[in-house]
């Protein structure tokens, strides 16, 4: 069969990825005040994969971003469950949280929140598991 | 009167929705149905801003957003799959 030429596709994808990869980053770091959070931000970045994989193939996204998604899932589970075992450290009860203010170099005067680890742990989960779902049901017979 | 405008206008797009369910009902061929499903997305879009400017509020502009970009993602998906025949494809083809 003869290949279509999706210039026009291929070109807007460049772009438009970048566009929604930046927007789940903010939407992830906006979730303690603002709408957003862990769930939405890992959901971004994974509809931003999804339009790599639709717009180029398997092969050569794989080629340029060598993750095992099943494996960053796992990690991401592992690092929930770990901020969440954490606070018994501190001899508070499970899932508790805590922040503070600190000096950084660039950004001042900053708020730290520990519920940030918690939210990266689920956006990492998110993906691994949204990627892995996307590519198995898109297998062939 | 500004609040009557704006429900006025909330039911035309309920409308708008409903002519595009009735099209993807019914639709002769699939293009017919893919896009009057892009047509409901962006008559989502709509239907949020309104809402949002009715309750003067800035909330749900990532909705608008988010709303924005799945639509997209499931046209083209659509597309792909109509012309192709296969949504993701597995080797490189030169």
């Amino acid at each position: 069969m003869k290949r279509a030429n999706d210039l026009l596709l291929k070109a807007v994808i460049k772009v438009a990825v970048l566009i929604i990869l930046t927007f789940s980053i903010n939407l992830f770091f906006s979730g303690h005040h603002h709408p957003g959070g862990g769930f939405i931000g890992g959901l971004g970045v994974s509809a931003a994969l999804i339009l790599l994989f639709l717009t180029y193939d398997i092969e050569t996204v794989t080629e340029n971003l060598p993750f095992d998604f099943k494996i960053m899932g796992a990690i991401g589970v592992l690092i929930a469950v770990g901020t969440g075992m954490g606070s018994f450290l501190f001899n508070a009860p499970f899932l508790s949280q805590t922040y503070g203010y600190f000096h950084l170099p660039v950004f001042g005067e900053t708020e730290l929140a520990t519920a940030l680890l918690f939210d990266l742990g689920v956006a990492l989960a998110v993906i691994g598991s949204s990627v892995t779902i996307i590519l198995s049901i898109s297998e062939d017979e | 009167m500004f609040e009557l405008l704006m429900l006025g206008s909330i039911v035309m797009l309920v409308l708008t929705i409903l002519a595009c369910l009735y099209r993807v009902w019914k639709g002769p061929s699939m293009p017919d149905r893919i896009q009057a499903l892009d047509t409901i997305g962006i008559t989502l879009v709509a239907g949020v801003a309104i809402f949002s400017v009715l309750n003067r509020t800035h909330a749900f502009l990532e909705v608008i957003l988010i709303i924005g970009i799945l639509s997209f993602i499931g046209t083209i998906a659509f597309a792909r799959s109509l012309e192709r025949g296969v949504v993701i494809e597995r080797k490189r083809v030169e």
